[in-house]
């Protein structure tokens, strides 16, 4: 009696916590309300799932539990109930695997003329690189890392000379504009992670990784590091600051490019 | 149901081979410490397991201490708790659970369940526990080595596990990876052993499609683990030498706070996939077995056959093939080629299928079934749910785009909690108080053992649902502190400060256990042979604890299946797999070949 009334009691409650929950997704700013949508079904699907197990559970327990005199009901086995419940759990794991695919898809596929830009990471901190005039970003590797480079440019490589530096300090994203962000480490793994985009990659060193989003709200973004990556990893922190395209370009035409820094950095000693 | 009769009929066929000789212990020594008796070296394990798996506890709650309490107590460092998460990890899912599970109940069980006198090869298998525990000690010794263990995550992604931002990477990482070794090295003595006793040391009579489902599934987990343990090896080997001899399988060419490090020209995704090569079996290594046992402990305390046997073997069998094939989800977001995800969620959620099918029949078996709230049979019952639960999240992260979000949050900390971690200990408990009778000859108090159920399986419950939503709103895994982060709203510390009390609570009830487990041994009722009525062969031994050799002179014949339970027209509502159809003489084994030395 007791035991079905918990199993009752864990089942309703679940439901109940999850409808009450203030605990919820951060508001979205991205493109990808389509993974919101395809967990709300998975969330749907599942709960459903589980309170009828459970309630099942419930039913049988209080009804069969043991009483002097019952025998069980013999009953091994049933080809067609089994195959049947193996048919409809295929049907709803796909009602949710088609969505996620479809969603996939679009994830993988970055669209034609997006820009591009850099973000690297280190222990514990975030940089980012934006193409020059010219419109392309340089090599780069970790050997060329100094005091005076510190994201490791390739300084023989002219499509790099031009390219905008911005180390220590915020990014900034022109709303409504799909990019796609190159992500590569200096040191250990990391991971790009802006909760309000949802989506989110590893930086690995020796790699560049990317993944693509469109920024549809104005507004300063955390960015967390979702990547264990040493003793300050919850300090790396970072701010993405998307706004309208005139504020947008003001602020570029603030930054400065590798030239710039070098020559700084030269200059000072 | 139809007329169909279960694994039984059929001439039990004649012996192909003398029983085997054993090596018969003359000391103590050799009875009770370089034991040969694979129940004995079973106990061993299982001690040795619990020990260490107390240690783990005791880190959960630390742990659970800061995140409730950030920065109130001042033992725990950033360093502190990135060792705590790793040791813990670590511990519960290798030197607690595997060992448990296969060490542990695949030792006591198989060669009693399925009929022989011991291990085929009982020498490796004594080796097995030895070298456990010498795996173990290192691992301790790591705790105590300059700079402390290794703080690296459980996962050990180079190249942080090898470089200073870690806590630990002096000496830990090098005395973990060198554990690592140990245990692989050890269990595959023991797992060999498992696996050709499975299949050649059944008794006369047991066909694989009459074993209980506990040996086909520590029989599957062995092989799957014996698969997927050596892509650990070959990776901890090569992590190894990329620390200490300057190799770079992992290393690519970096920059280290500020200094130029002589590695270059090896890959960190290559670690990865090494890694959860063997990570994503490993969490079906720890599953299986629960899963065999659960389904035993249903059947025992319903008095009803499992429901659907063959398709549950079936099932076993599939979803231990299947995982090895689904590893990268894991990896969904580590820089592999994206279009790998589209492989992998499939895969994945094809595995969804047999799982699922798996509970159905467990929850079928108690229909029209006599059930019995014995503490196995809540343990079981506790174990449905909660694996449930963490079944269908898996359905959340599996499905590579909702994967995005989730992945590193607490999310999957929930997740792999309520399926890998509390729903498998859900199940050795349960096996605990269902065999504990037959290891010692005593029942466990059965009041104690039920406030240790409700209080575990409850406060588990109350710890890891809710954390679910702590993951949805974005709070990260592996964070020693949130510090301040605007979309984290203020009542997310609240739920964090729930979950720490019931996370004590919790550890706090597992000493009620630990005290029933040591105070039964004295106290505990006298169980007799067969305390739960039983059909298989472990319960049916001429003594009770088995003497060494098991089965006293003669090993049994096996006339039918193990879930002869409440069969129409039988006088009991079981009939054991050694009892002959009405009418069948019960034939006489030829006796050991070892009399006539
Ligand atoms: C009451 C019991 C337990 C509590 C309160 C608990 C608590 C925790 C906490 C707080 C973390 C760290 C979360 C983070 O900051 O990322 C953690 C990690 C972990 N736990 Fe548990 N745990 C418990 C039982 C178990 C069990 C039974 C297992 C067995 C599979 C397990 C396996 C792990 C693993 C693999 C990790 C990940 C470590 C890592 O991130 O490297 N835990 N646990
Ligand atoms: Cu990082
Ligand atoms: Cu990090």
């Amino acid at each position: 009696m007791v035991v079905a009334l918990v199993l009752v009691l864990v089942a309703v409650g679940s439901v109940v916590f999850h409808l009450l929950s203030p605990w919820w997704f951060t508001p979205i700013a991205s493109n990808w309300g389509y993974i919101d949508a395809t967990i709300n079904i998975t969330f749907w699907i599942t709960g459903f799932v589980f309170s009828a197990v459970v309630l099942f559970m419930a039913y049988c327990v209080f009804r069969f539990r043991h009483v002097d005199g019952r025998r069980a009901a013999h009953q091994p086995e049933s080809t067609r109930l089994e195959s049947w419940l193996g048919i409809a759990t295929a049907v709803g794991v796909a009602a949710m695997l088609a969505p996620g695919l479809f969603v996939w898809s679009q994830f993988v596929t970055v669209p034609a003329g997006t820009a591009e830009l850099e973000v690297v990471g280190q222990q514990w901190q975030w940089s980012f690189r934006l193409p020059g005039k010219q419109g392309r970003l340089g090599t780069s590797d970790p050997q060329y890392v100094s005091a005076d480079n510190p994201l490791g440019l390739n300084p023989n490589d002219p499509k790099g000379r031009d390219n905008i530096v911005i180390v220590g300090d915020d990014l900034h994203l022109p709303i409504g504009k799909p990019v796609k962000l190159l992500l590569r480490s200096l040191d250990v793994v990391h991971d790009f992670w802006v909760p309000e985009f949802r989506a989110k990659m590893d930086l690995l060193p020796g790699l560049v990784t990317y993944f693509w989003f469109t920024p549809t709200k104005v507004g300063t973004y955390e960015i967390l590091c979702a990547g264990f990556c040493g003793i300050g990893h919850p300090q790396m922190r970072g701010s993405v600051v998307v706004e309208e395209e005139n504020a947008y370009q003001a602020w570029l035409g603030k930054q400065q490019t590798f030239e710039q820094l070098t020559k700084k950095q030269l200059a000072k000693k | 149901m139809g007329e169909v009769i279960f694994g039984s009929g059929g001439v039990v066929p004649a012996a192909e081979l003398p029983d085997v000789e054993l090596y018969h212990a003359k000391t103590w020594i050799t009875k009770y410490v370089f034991s040969q008796d694979a129940k004995v070296i079973a106990v061993q394990y299982s001690i040795t397991a619990m020990a260490i798996g107390v240690v783990a506890l005791v880190l959960s709650w630390l742990m659970r201490l800061q995140l409730g309490f950030p920065g109130t107590f001042s033992f725990i460092s950033a360093e502190g708790y990135y060792q705590f998460i790793t040791m813990h990890g670590m511990i519960m899912v290798i030197y607690l659970l595997t060992a448990l599970f296969l060490g542990g109940f695949g030792n006591y069980l198989i060669p009693l369940m399925v009929g022989a006198r011991d291990m085929v090869f009982p020498y490796a298998n004594m080796l097995s526990y030895w070298l456990y525990l010498l795996a173990v000690l290192v691992l301790v010794a790591s705790i105590f080595a300059p700079g402390g263990p290794t703080g690296a995550g459980w996962t050990l992604y180079p190249p942080q596990a090898i470089l200073g931002g870690t806590p630990g990477a002096e000496a830990g990482i090098i005395l973990m990876l060198l554990s690592l070794i140990l245990f692989i090295i050890g269990f595959t003595m023991g797992g060999l052993n498992y696996v050709v006793t499975v299949l050649q040391g059944r008794t006369r009579g047991m066909t694989l499609m009459r074993m209980p489902l506990t040996v086909w599934g520590i029989f599957t987990a062995t092989v799957m683990a014996l698969l997927a343990f050596p892509a650990l090896f070959v990776a901890a080997v090569m992590m190894l030498f990329d620390r200490t001899l300057g190799t770079s399988f992992f290393m690519p060419s970096l920059v280290s706070m500020g200094e130029h490090l002589k590695y270059g020209g090896g890959s960190p995704i290559l670690w990865q996939h090494l890694f959860w090569f063997f990570g994503h079996p490993e969490v079906y290594i720890v599953a299986l077995p629960a899963f065999g046992i659960v389904s035993d402990l249903i059947s025992v305390h319903a008095r009803k056959a499992i429901f659907g046997y063959r398709m549950m073997v079936w099932a076993i069998v599939i979803i231990g093939a299947l995982s090895f094939v689904v590893w990268a989800h894991h990896m969904y977001v580590s820089g592999m080629n994206l279009n790998f995800g589209f492989f992998f969620a499939v895969t994945t959620l094809i595995i969804a299928v047999p799982t699922a099918i798996k509970v159905y029949n467990w929850v079928l078996t108690l229909w029209h079934a006599d059930i019995h709230l014995t503490v196995p049979m809540l343990f079981a019952l506790g174990f449905v749910v909660t694996f449930v639960n963490g079944g269908l999240t898996g359905l959340f992260l599996g499905n590579v785009v909702v994967d995005l979000p989730l992945s590193a949050t607490m999310f999957v900390v929930a997740h792999f909690h309520m399926v890998m971690g509390v729903a498998p200990i859900l199940v050795v408990f349960g096996g605990i108080y269902h065999w504990y009778p037959k290891v010692t000859g005593r029942m466990m108090d059965d009041r104690l053992g039920k406030l240790h159920f409700w209080v575990t399986f409850l406060g588990a419950y109350a710890i890891f649902f809710p954390m679910h939503y702590l993951g949805l709103i974005g709070v990260p895994r592996r964070y020693y502190e949130l510090g301040e982060t605007a979309f984290i709203p203020k009542s997310a510390e609240t739920l964090n400060v729930f979950i720490t009390l019931a996370a004590l609570i919790v550890g706090a009830a597992q000493m009620v256990f630990l005290f029933n487990l040591v105070r039964s041994l004295f106290n505990g009722r006298l169980a007799g042979g067969n305390p739960w009525n039983a059909t298989s062969l472990e319960w049916q031994t001429p003594e009770t604890p088995p003497a060494h050799g098991n089965w006293g002179k003669e090993l049994p014949v096996v006339y039918r299946w193990a879930y002869d339970y409440s069969v129409p027209g039988a006088e009991r509502d079981f009939i054991p797999q050694n009892q002959p159809p009405a009418g069948v003489a019960a034939q006489a084994t030829i006796t050991a070949v070892s009399a006539a030395h």
